[in-house]
Parts: C-alpha cells; structure tokens; sequence
C-alpha cells in the first residue's frame, strides 16, 4: 500500500447524507473481476444528471470528498473505496461512516476523516462559496484545512499508523504465524469443517 | 442487565459515559464471549489507542462478486489459501432465476461465475455450482447444511452475514481486502465492538413478523444507530421466534449500521441445528451443546446501549423512502418532510419523496405498486414461503401485478415443490423461479424497468438498487402477498376471506 502523510486538493462538496455504496458505485459494476478502472463507475447514475457536483467545474478535478452523516452505509463492496480511489480521490471527510466502508478505505488507502458535523457545515460553505478550494488532509496532525476552517478528525490510531506506513496486513499478521498454528490446535474436535462435504 | 437507555434525537446511540470498551472488560454478554473464545492474539493498549486483537474465523464463505480480487492477491503474492477445509462458496449474486442450464447470456456475469469456479478448483475450495442441489444464497446455504453453529466467528465479503448471528455465531460482512487477508491467515485484526441489547417484549399480533420488528427497529434508531455495535436481540418476543424468523432479523442488523447482530442459542437453535449435514453428532453433539449452553449473556452483564420496541402493539411495517430508516406502520401516511426536526433528516426526506414519486399524507394503504419480490437473504427460506403462499391460497392475484417469487437456495425450492408451495404460487398468476439473490439488488436480468414501484421482501430501499430508477418499499412476506392480491401495499387482514380452502 502506498504511504499517506498529507494531502491538498480541490474539496467537493456532497451535501447528502446517508450516501450508500449501491450510489458509489450500483451493482451493474460489480461484475469486473479487476481491482482497477472503476473511476468511470463512481456515482454513475447521479452523474447522469449535469448538475450533479462532480459535472461541474472545478469540483469535477477534486480529490477531497466532503459528505453529510453515514457515508458508505449498505453493501460491503470494496468496489466502492476502489471508485472513490480510481477517480482521483485521496479522502473522504464525514461526521459518520458506515463500519464495513471505513474499514475497506483503511486498508485501500483511502483516508476516512471523521469531522464534527458542525465542521463539515462550515467547509461545505467555504466550498460553496469560493469553488476550488484547497482542503488539505495532514495525517501527521489529524487536522484538515479548507480556506479559513482549520478543524481537527479522527481516525484510529492503529488505521492511521498503517496508513503512515504503508503497511500491509497481511505481511503484519503472518509474523503472528506461530500464535495462529498454536490456536488451531486447541480447536474442539466438534467444530465444522467445510470438507469433506457431507449432506 | 443494568445499561442505560440511549438515544438522543437523531436516535443515535449514546454510550454511558466511563464504560469499558468490549472486551477488555470481563466477558458476560454472548458476544463478548464468542469474541474471548477466538482471541489469537490480544492487541496491546486500550481505548481508541488500542491496537486490534487478532481473532480466528471458524468459517469463511464466499461468492463470485467480492472474491476475484483477493484470490488474484494471493496468486501474485504467492500465497496459498490457509484452511480450504474452513471455506466453502457458492454462486448467487450473478445466476440467472430462468433457464439455468443454459449459459448465462451476460457476458461478464459468465465470465465472473467462471473466475469463482476456475478459483475454486485451483485453490481447492468446495463450491455449489448453479444446477447443484446445495446451491443458492450464501446465507441461506451456510445455516441450511449446519455449517454455521452457535458460538462460531463467521465471515463473508456480504453485508449479510450478519444472518449467521440468528445460530448465536459472531457473524459480519468484510471487505475484498479482508477476504484476501482470511484466505491467507485464517484470522482478521480487528477493533473491539461496543454492545448494545435491543429488547422486544410481548406477543406479535396475527400479521405481524419478525421483518416488521426488524424494519421497526431501524426505523426507530436510524441507519447509523447501531454503527460500531454488535446488537442482540433479547426479550419474549425474539424468543419465540423460529430460526428463519431469527435470521431475517439479523439480516438487516447491517442496515441499523450494525457490523452484527446476535441471539443468545436456546432450544430452537438446538432443534433447528440436529441432524443438518455439518452439525456434531453423537458425544460431539452433547459437547457442543455444553458449550454453546454457557455462551448466553449473564443476567448482570452490562451492555453499552440498550433499546425497546413493545412487539404487542406493532404493526406491519413498511418503508416510504430510500434508506431502510424511512420506514412507518403500514396504516400510516407518507410522513411530511417538515415533521422532521434536523435540517438534514429534511432534505434527506424531500430528496427520497421525490424519488419515490410520493406525496406526503399519502395513506401508505393507497399506494399501488407493479411487482412483488418474495425473496433475497432476507425472507426466501421455506418459512417465507410458507407464509406467503397461506395468504394467497384460493385468492386471486390483481392483474396488473408481476409476481416474481425466487426461493433462497436450490434446497428451500426442492423443499417447496414437495409441499406443493410452487403450484399455489403458479396457480396465483406469480412466477417461480431458482434459487438466487435475484431482484434484490439485479445484478442478473431481474430488475425493476425506471419508475416501476416494487413491494420487496428484501433488505434495502436504495434508488435503482433493484433496478435504474427503480422503487422500492421493504415488507414481509404476508404483505407481499397480500399486496400481490389488491394491488396496493396491503397487510392480510385487508383481504376479503379466500374464495375456497384449496
């Protein structure tokens, strides 16, 4: 995974709460067994509309998404982080994320910023009032900057550490090899095991 | 039980100030005990600072949507599938519900279902092909062949595995990346949850199901009320529940904002569970049953949050809008975007009015819809279709109605045409298709066309999830049917009585 420490960039803001993957990116995508070039997907059928924000200059070159309460609720689809990533976008600020979508964007490198929604109002007007507006994300400092709002986010500690180091899971975890081996072994006898199939 | 109520006006739940965070606290309630019992390795800390713990998954379950990605991790990272013997697939968001035994017409869908089998054969993973006997819904399949048992961690890259909780297994929906990271150790890191309890006392009146008290729930604490908690539902009136009933109720724990959602194993579970194909026999039976007996919450755990619904006075329930939270009683009206206090709740509801094409005051009784879906995760086990197809029995359908009714896995429609359900749904006008997840979200030729409104037994109400542009009201399987017969959103007690017992 690719190291984050900051990032600056257009912000874009979608004032729209309880935002669900099936709109990141509708099921019809799903279907592609890659784990790339899904940038064409992202909101799909809300970007059919030319009004909708990511249609309209300069928000349509931005990389910091700005969303209402409860982003990324519904299906557990990657596929969404991966859209999110594959347009262009380096991380998304909400006052609440949906546990499975917070969980995948810690682990594709998406940053999932939680703001106070009071914050996330006053950004939104910035955005708004003077289109284009810079947003900066410093993982460092867990602080974000747009215009004259300077407001702090959380991430966990352990998520923003891997984030800062670019650290894959998988290599993290096989290191505890030996304690998985050692766990396996005190397994009840009557627990299931898929194979052989019996019916 | 001694934690405090919780809910503030957005109905978010509100943990009490000072209250350890699971699990660092002593284990008492089921949840926190399924999670001690697959603990690998302890994450050091506590708080919000603390690493996660690394915990064992008993099983892993997979389809052909979310798992080509992460087989393609390991083959590049040269990594093999840990424990084949712990993973089992089927195929199901794709398949088509007609012609089965011709190849899928849509090209990528082709190619997906046969990425999974080329996987599977390679990686050595068991899977259910579309035409076996044992094929159908992920989460139908799992609990239907005893693989999924009480006290067990379970994972899948669906939302819906929270169904699994309905057996008392700790039970959740991961991302591809997770599933990469499960097939190659077996184990995932994760954040300790909070608990809260949801408690449903009473009796259900005669029309009312487990799918009304679950749509009332998240009615009642929002889309994200249940956001980084595992629920369990308690009380007289989860206990009198069948298993199916159970498992619809923890099939939309997702849609609450809750990762899982759990009930304590009791006699039913135990019932439901013998015999099943994968379920212990003999001295492994009585040991399980040790077990799974201790895994109950204790009667002075504390959980972080608690919640009531009364299920005496419930009705049945339906949704208006396009989140699973924008949902009323069936003898309701279509709520006034103004009667919502927050600024946001308002645009969110002025929003999903005018997608839904409905006028506030509507009575939700006058609202015609086009097609019923009987099925999904959610409500197309036999039970579902039991209920349904008691309702429609020697009624006639309206005729302006499409019916389409998709059982959960090959099995429940093997089951279902011994009893003779499919006749009763044939006879009605309704067609009966196979096994798969179908309508509920048209990833295969089963969609809603733009503007077409839909009575659903699925799980969500998003715009165009069943179909662009497609409309969706969330019910239970007896207000589907009773809606196929009046051609409005209908309960059964609005039907006139049935021309004959046939």
């Amino acid at each position: 995974m690719e190291k984050f420490s900051s990032h600056t960039g257009i912000g874009v803001p979608l004032r729209q709460s309880n935002v669900d993957t099936d709109q990141i990116i509708p099921a019809v995508y799903l279907k592609r067994i890659t784990r790339t070039g899904f940038e064409d997907a992202l909101f799909s059928s809300w970007r059919k509309n030319p009004d909708f924000i990511l249609n309209r200059k300069p928000y349509d070159a931005g990389s910091v998404l700005v969303a209402g309460a409860d982003f990324g609720t519904g299906s557990s689809r990657e596929h969404a982080v991966w859209a999110l990533k594959d347009y262009g976008f380096k991380a998304v600020l909400s006052s609440r994320f949906a546990d499975i979508f917070r969980g995948n964007s810690g682990k594709a490198g998406l940053v999932a910023a939680e703001l106070a929604q009071e914050d996330i109002e006053l950004i939104w007007k910035e955005l708004e009032n003077a289109p284009g507006t810079q947003v900066s994300v410093d993982l460092h400092s867990k602080m974000v900057t747009a215009g004259s709002v300077v407001a702090p986010f959380q991430i966990d500690d352990y998520t923003r550490w891997r984030l800062l180091e670019g650290l894959d899971d998988i290599s993290l975890t096989l290191r505890d090899e030996p304690a998985i081996t050692a766990f396996e072994a005190t397994r009840p006898a009557w627990k299931p095991t898929t194979l052989p199939a019996k019916s | 039980m001694t934690g405090e109520t919780i809910s503030d006006a957005q109905g978010q739940a509100q943990a009490p100030a000072g209250s350890a965070a699971f699990p660092r606290r002593a284990a008492k309630t089921l949840a926190e005990k399924v999670w001690r019992d697959h603990v690998v390795k302890q994450g050091a800390g506590s708080g919000e600072a603390a690493e996660p713990d690394l915990l064992y998954i008993d099983l892993h379950l997979i389809h052909e949507v979310t798992s080509p990605q992460a087989f393609e991790g390991l083959r590049l990272a040269g990594r093999p599938l840990r424990r084949p013997d712990l993973t089992i697939a089927t195929e199901d968001h794709n398949t088509p519900t007609l012609a089965i035994d011709k190849p899928i017409a849509d090209l990528t869908s082709r190619t997906q279902i046969q990425t999974l089998r080329n996987n599977c054969k390679e990686f050595g993973v068991r899977l259910h092909s579309l035409g076996d006997a044992e094929q159908g819904i992920v989460h139908v399949v799992g609990p239907q062949l005893g693989l999924t048992q009480p006290g067990m961690t379970v994972v899948c890259g669906d939302s819906h595995t929270s169904t699994h909780g309905a057996v008392g297994a700790l039970a959740f929906g991961i991302g591809t990346s997770e599933v990469e990271h499960v097939m190659a150790t077996q184990t995932l890191p994760l954040k300790p949850f909070k608990t809260m309890a949801i408690n449903v006392d009473g009796t259900l009146r005669p029309g009312v199901s487990s799918k009304d008290i679950i749509l009332a729930i998240i009615a009642k604490i929002g889309t994200g009320g249940g956001q980084g908690y595992v629920l369990e539902y308690r009380g007289s009136a989860i206990r009198a529940l069948s298993m199916d009933a159970r498992m619809t109720i923890c099939n939309m724990s997702i849609e609450a904002g809750a990762r899982a959602g759990m009930i304590a194993p009791d006699e039913i579970t135990f019932d439901y569970l013998k015999g099943r194909p994968h379920a212990p026999v003999g001295d492994d039976w009585d040991a399980a049953v040790d077990y799974w007996r201790s895994l109950a919450t204790e009667d002075d755990a504390e959980f972080d949050a608690s919640v009531t619904l009364d299920a005496d006075t419930l009705e049945p329930f339906v949704t208006w809008g396009t989140n699973p939270g924008q949902g009323v009683s069936l003898n309701d009206a279509v709520p006034s975007p103004e009667s919502f206090g927050d600024e946001n709740a308002k645009a969110a509801a002025e929003r999903a009015l005018a997608y839904m094409d409905l006028a506030a005051g509507t009575p939700m009784k006058d609202i015609r819809v086009d097609t019923v879906f009987l099925g999904s995760c959610t409500n197309s086990r036999i039970e579902d279709l039991r209920a349904a197809a008691d309702v429609i029995r020697g009624r006639e359908k309206d005729p302006n109605i499409r019916m389409l009714v998709v059982p959960g896995s090959a099995r429940v429609r093997l089951e279902a045409e011994a009893e003779g359900l499919d006749k009763v749904f044939l006879a009605f006008g309704a067609e009966w298709r196979f096994a798969g997840c179908s309508m509920c979200l048209g990833m295969n030729p089963d969609q809603l066309a733009p503007g077409e409104r839909c009575a659903s037994t699925s799980n969500r109400n998003f715009e165009g999830r069943q179909g662009k542009g497609g409309r969706t009201h969330l019910v239970s399987p007896v207000v589907a049917a009773a809606t196929a017969v009046r051609g409005t959103l209908s309960s059964p007690s609005d039907l006139e009585p049935a021309i004959s017992a046939a």
